[in-house]
């Protein structure tokens, strides 16, 4: 039972990275009509703003330590970070732990005005071309970001710690009254799924409950008749991108203390959201969401020891089995709309 | 003649002469200068070009002509391989045993997947065939190891048997021929500066690849073709007029399956090796490329863009500095260290940021893929007079409405 | 106008007129027949590297090492680990008189680009040597490759048992170390560590490097009276381990053994510290995790989580300052790589440098560039100065037999380049195992094989 739990937890987590990743794409993918494969390459530009904001507040000048030398005999150096000397040791230190969550703040314009960039340099050429060259574009527009990372920041993954609050874990099980050590649960973990959930309601409420978000659910579903009536709608899908551009970030961002970030991490998530918005159903917000957190929750419990000793190599497979399954028994996904991306 | 109207006849001839005169073209500087470097006429690459571009004409048969975009044609190209590789081990070096099984093998694979995956249309479709190839590519490099050797990928062994050839060969390990003649000899041809290999093995393919392509023209242009292009641009008024598409469109998945197993047969015929790798989805993904970067629904646009996507992983990544400062080496000091940092990000390590840019660009400035390219030279130097018959496959590719 | 002949760029030829089908005789030169056997003044090496992909960082510091190699063996610098390497065959004019070139490729991390890079060298540049690699796949697939060619393959870093185990070929050659080694080191210093009642619970990267590690670790620590309460293969492809790491802490094991390697390794590190597998207690003892394949870079993609966390090495930039003159060759690198760079080399760098020493060196012990010569020169070669201490290049396997470095993370590190401590060195002896060693067994290395 506790193991059961336990991966349960864990799969609400997974399923949370997955729901938001996927949240961004059906954004772009499902409702734009635009196959973004770039839409890893912005969770990852996400996750390197975080990484950009520790080095910003780490940046240093150096010292010469006295009577030490370093490897080549030279005299020792150390480096003291500007915000140490600005605001004495501790509160500088407290500044450059806090930097995974401060570089939300930093995220979030630059995401936008990537989103915006993308949009209104590339991407509104491609609304009216076929697919495949889509998928060409925005390919090749994702290596070549992932390439400016490299050159930047090099191909090893860079570690981005929480904040010293944050890490270490929760002892689950004792509130529910089993033995301790039976569920832990890392605090980041748990920041990172409420995040999510915060993130995913955000986005629905805007849509749902403002002016401007009905008239982009009115452009979704009509996109020429909502034209004809003398609404701007392509301003609106620019912002929608520039939010969906955001939404990735920010994903990337509270990713990065999870798993260090690399320049390909974006690529690795690329296939797992495409196959999560598709078994979602194709321009269904809540579909997408259900279906990240539904894989989640399954990957999780297909790790588990004892379904891997019945079936081995189970858990390699088992996303893929599921979303076959899915797509066999409901033709549109879970929630998708008829007609959407279906030709 | 052969069943090929006049134009197809001339592209025939010229896809004829372009790969049997390969060798020479693809090495236009001679050998000692430093632009030997963007040579590309040597056997390993050569036979790459070729078989990838079997591959992409296959894929192209699909998906230019149905309009379905497979993201797992590379299962099929990794079981191909696989079936060759055990060929070799188990019955002979003999390439045409393993191309065969490659082949069959492959066949069968996709009638399966094509059967359950066609069941649904447009990105349904896509997933589903995505999910299958990334199902078998997890599957091989783990539990399925006793199989594909994992990681490693299968090679051939000493111990193998090797029935057909009576064991093993000693202390060295076989080389795959064709009744006798090894893939891997080469002549070469040195004329002054220049100097130019010609491989046995590279013929074959060559020799196969132009065989399936004309075969690739004749599916295009036969009924069975029409067939599919009508399958592409309006499925419903087909179904409508109660012709069910399902029996053409499988039978277009398998014979491009049937050309992805081929593929990898070849590869494997050419380097006795399968590894898992060749079904991942970056692998079908390349296909996917290669086929709309060169122009997809025509005839050798998938080609064009295979060429071109190996051409710069193969040449571009292997430009390091010591190479660039031998080009610049003529230049000022300052100037030279100058150049040199400019191309430097380009080239080497960062061969994969030119590849993206080109994608961009040619996707950006050239809507028809390289074909259309082409065609604008062609028109440019032709001038406006064959301005209609030129610009036909061009309007044909930019009609597709490419799903 | 048209002359037909054979030179050294005819690569893998045996001499068959192609489209005539017609068969020549192989051996038309006077010259001993080998493939790519240098005839002018230069002789070309091929450096394959994972230059694009996850060790991409790896790859630059390989390339970094080979440049460095040719440099002194061409006489230029300082001349490195050449002023200390026991053979004074190399006298810094090249490779027997002929200027050292190199060419570079990118493996990807992939065993068949690797092939495609190494036979692009191979068939176009004229390489007569391929080195380089940081993975086991391909080293094993270019090992493969080069056997059939007729060239040397020098590996670089592959730790896998296989590589010199049922993989292992006459025409290739390991300086580095491997999993059963790496094993055996450890089990000493994790008794000593942690005593020798102990229940490990082993996280397996599922593929064939990861078996061969597990199986080694497995194997030496149930030697020492550990239990192992289980074995956990995860899929490759995986970034987040939580789902495999969450139900340690409740098994009844109070030590994880990560038998992972690159990002895996990374991430399920970085993972088991989130799930503060670290602070935890476990059957009344400290819980602890090893990692039984240690690399620098790694190490640095891990951060703070590596800190107390025990592994193995091939090598480390600071063993002959901390553990003497045993280990010399160490300082004279390092001196002059981190000139060149700024930084100290990894091991990586360190293996492939060495590699480049060797190969030049049996080169011009031989005599000859033919590939048999180069292997007889370095079967059964015991060799010194080259920072491992004296070293065996076994002839059964083509294994260099060496002490193994054990580390440990630094708990306050103080830069980026300085993230482990040496805590013990094992000598060579209780590393080395017999050629027919059960996890070694079942290939045959064969014959060499000079090609043309």
């Amino acid at each position: 039972m506790d193991a059961i739990i336990l991966q349960f937890l864990n799969g609400l987590d997974k399923g949370s990275a997955y729901a938001l990743i996927a949240l961004g794409l059906t954004l772009i993918f499902g409702t734009l009509g635009v196959v973004n494969f770039a839409h890893g390459a912005l969770f990852m530009i996400g996750a390197f703003c975080a990484v950009t904001v520790q080095r910003l507040l780490s940046l240093s000048y150096e010292v010469e330590v006295e009577g030490e030398t370093d490897f080549l005999g030279n005299p020792m150096t150390t480096d003291i970070p500007y915000v140490q000397s600005w605001f004495g040791e501790a509160i500088g230190q407290g500044i450059i732990d806090w930097s995974v969550p401060l570089a939300i703040l930093f995220a979030i314009p630059v995401m936008l005005i990537v989103g915006f960039v993308m949009e209104r340099g590339l991407i509104q050429y491609f609304y009216k071309r076929p697919h495949a060259d889509q998928i060409l574009v925005t390919f090749g527009l994702a290596i070549v970001l992932q390439e400016i990372i490299k050159q930047i920041y090099g191909a090893n993954p860079i570690p981005t710690p929480a904040p010293e609050a944050f890490r270490g874990s929760l002892d689950f099980g004792v509130w529910l009254g089993f033995d301790p050590n039976t569920i832990i649960y890392p605090y980041w973990r748990l920041v990172y799924f409420f995040f999510s959930a915060f993130i995913i309601a955000a986005v629905f409420a805007f849509l749902q409950f403002t002016t401007f978000g009905m008239v982009v659910r009115a452009g979704m579903a009509d996109r020429e008749t909502v034209g004809l009536l003398g609404i701007n709608i392509d301003k609106r899908f620019t912002v929608m991108f520039g939010i969906a551009a955001a939404v990735a970030g920010l994903a990337g961002v509270m990713y990065t203390p999870i798993n260090s970030p690399n320049y390909h991490m974006g690529m690795d998530f690329l296939v797992l959201s495409f196959v999560v918005v598709v078994v979602g159903g194709m321009g269904s917000l809540p579909g997408a969401v259900l279906a990240g957190f539904l894989l989640g929750i399954l990957q999780s419990f297909a790790s588990m020891n004892w379904i891997k000793d019945i079936l081995p190599g189970i858990d390699q497979i088992i996303i893929y089995l599921v979303a076959i399954a899915i797509l066999l028994t409901r033709p549109r996904g879970l929630l998708g709309r008829k007609g959407v991306m279906e030709d | 003649m052969l069943g090929l109207n006049r134009k197809d006849l001339t592209l025939m001839m010229i896809v004829a002469a372009m790969t049997l005169l390969a060798p020479i073209i693809l090495n236009p500087f001679p050998s000692d200068s430093a632009m030997a470097q963007f040579n590309a006429g040597y056997p390993d690459l050569m036979q790459r070009f070729v078989i990838f571009g079997i591959f992409a004409i296959g894929f192209n048969i699909l998906f230019g002509l149905t309009g379905y975009l497979s993201f797992g044609h590379a299962a099929f190209l990794g079981v191909g391989s696989y079936s060759a590789v055990w060929m070799f081990k188990l019955l002979s070096m003999n390439v045409i045993p393993a191309i065969v099984l490659a082949v069959i093998i492959s066949g069968l694979f996709a009638l399966v997947i094509g059967y359950i995956s066609l069941r649904r249309s447009g990105i349904y479709f896509s997933i589903l065939t995505l999910a299958f190839a990334q199902m078998s590519f997890n599957l091989a490099y783990s539990v399925l190891t006793p199989i594909t050797n994992g990681e490693t990928g299968l090679q051939l062994a000493l111990d193998d048997p090797r029935v057909l050839d009576g064991g093993s060969s000693g202390g060295s390990l076989p080389v795959t021929q064709l009744f006798g003649l090894e893939m891997r000899a080469t002549t070469q041809l040195e004329i002054g500066a220049w100097s130019f290999d010609f491989n046995v093995g590279y013929y074959l393919c060559a020799a196969i690849m132009l065989a399936v392509f004309y075969l690739a023209i004749r599916i295009f242009r036969s009924p069975f073709g029409i067939m599919l292009r009508a399958v592409k641009s309006n499925q419903q008024r087909m179904n409508y007029t109660g012709l069910n598409s399902r029996p053409y469109t499988l039978a277009a998945f398998v014979i491009s399956g049937m050309y992805a197993g081929l593929a990898g047969g070849l590869m494997a015929s050419m380097d006795p090796l399968a590894g898992a790798e060749r079904m991942q989805w970056t692998a079908s993904g390349e296909v996917v490329l290669m086929t709309i970067l060169g122009g997809a629904g025509t005839l050798i646009g998938p080609v064009l863009g295979a060429g071109f996507i190996k051409y710069f992983e193969n040449i571009f990544s292997k430009i390091n500095d010591n190479v660039l400062h031998s080009w610049f080496a003529v230049m000022p000091d300052g100037i030279e260290d100058f150049l040199v940092t400019i191309v430097h990000p380009f080239v080497g390590k960062g061969w994969h940021l030119t590849l993206g840019l080109m994608f961009m660009a040619v996707v950006i400035f050239l809507p028809g893929g390289l074909v259309e390219g082409g065609q604008r030279i062609g028109r440019f130097v032709t001038g406006r007079r064959n301005k209609k018959a030129g610009g036909a496959e061009a309007e044909a590719a930019r009609k597709q409405p490419a799903e | 106008m048209t002359k037909s002949n054979f030179t050294r760029r005819g690569v893998m030829k045996t001499g068959a007129v192609a489209g005539a089908g017609l068969a020549l005789p192989t051996y038309l030169r006077a010259q001993e027949s080998f493939t790519n056997n240098p005839t002018g003044d230069t002789v070309t090496l091929g450096f394959n590297v994972p230059q694009t992909g996850p060790y991409a960082d790896e790859g630059a510091d390989e390339l970094r090492a080979f440049e460095l190699a040719v440099e002194h063996l061409n006489g230029e610098g300082d001349g490195g680990m050449l002023q200390t390497f026991s053979s004074n065959a190399l006298e810094g004019n090249g490779i027997m008189g002929k200027r050292v070139e190199f060419v570079t490729g990118d493996t990807q991390t992939k065993s068949d680009a690797a092939r495609a890079s190494a036979r692009s060298m191979i068939e176009k540049d004229g390489a007569i040597m391929i080195s380089g690699g940081s993975s086991s796949g391909v080293a094993v697939a270019v090992q493969g490759l080069c056997q059939e060619a007729g060239v040397i393959f020098m590996a670089g870093l592959t730790h896998s048992n296989d590589t010199t185990g049922k993989d292992k070929k006459a025409n290739g050659f390991r300086h580095f170390f491997n999993a059963y080694m790496s094993a055996a080191a450890m089990a000493p210093v994790l008794e000593q560590l942690y005593g020798s009642d102990r229940n490990a619970y082993h996280l397996t990267a599922d593929y064939t490097w990861g078996w061969t590690q597990q199986e080694s670790i497995q194997a030496a620590t149930e030697a020492l009276g550990w239990t192992t309460v289980n074995n956990v293969l995860t899929p490759l492809a995986e970034t987040d381990f939580s789902a495999y790491i969450a139900p340690v802490l409740n098994s009844g094991a109070d030590v994880l053994v990560l038998n992972h390697y690159g990002g895996n390794m990374v991430n399920s590190l970085t993972n088991a510290v989130q799930f503060g597998l670290k602070e935890a207690q476990a059957n009344g003892k400290q819980f602890e995790i090893v990692v039984p394949l240690y690399s620098e870079l790694m190490a640095r993609g891990a951060g703070q989580a590596i800190a107390g966390i025990p592994g193995s090495q091939n090598w480390d930039w600071k063993i002959e300052n901390e553990l003497g003159d045993r280990y010399k060759g160490t300082n004279a690198f390092v001196q002059s790589f981190g000139e060149k760079y700024g930084f100290p080399p990894s091991q990586a760098a360190h293996t492939c440098y060495a590699q480049t020493l060797l190969y030049a060196d049996a080169v011009a012990r031989g005599g000859s560039f033919n590939p048999c010569s180069v292997a007889e020169a370095l079967e059964g070669y015991e060799f010194d100065g080259l920072g491992n201490g004296p070293t065996l290049y076994r002839a059964a396997d083509h294994q260099c037999f060496k002490d193994v470095v054990v580390v440990r993370g630094k708990e306050n590190p103080e830069n980026e380049f300085d993230l482990v401590e040496i805590v013990e060195v094992t000598p060579a002896e209780q590393v080395t195992y017999e050629p027919d060693h059960p996890m070694f067994a079942g290939g045959a290395l064969g014959e060499c094989n000079p090609g043309a």
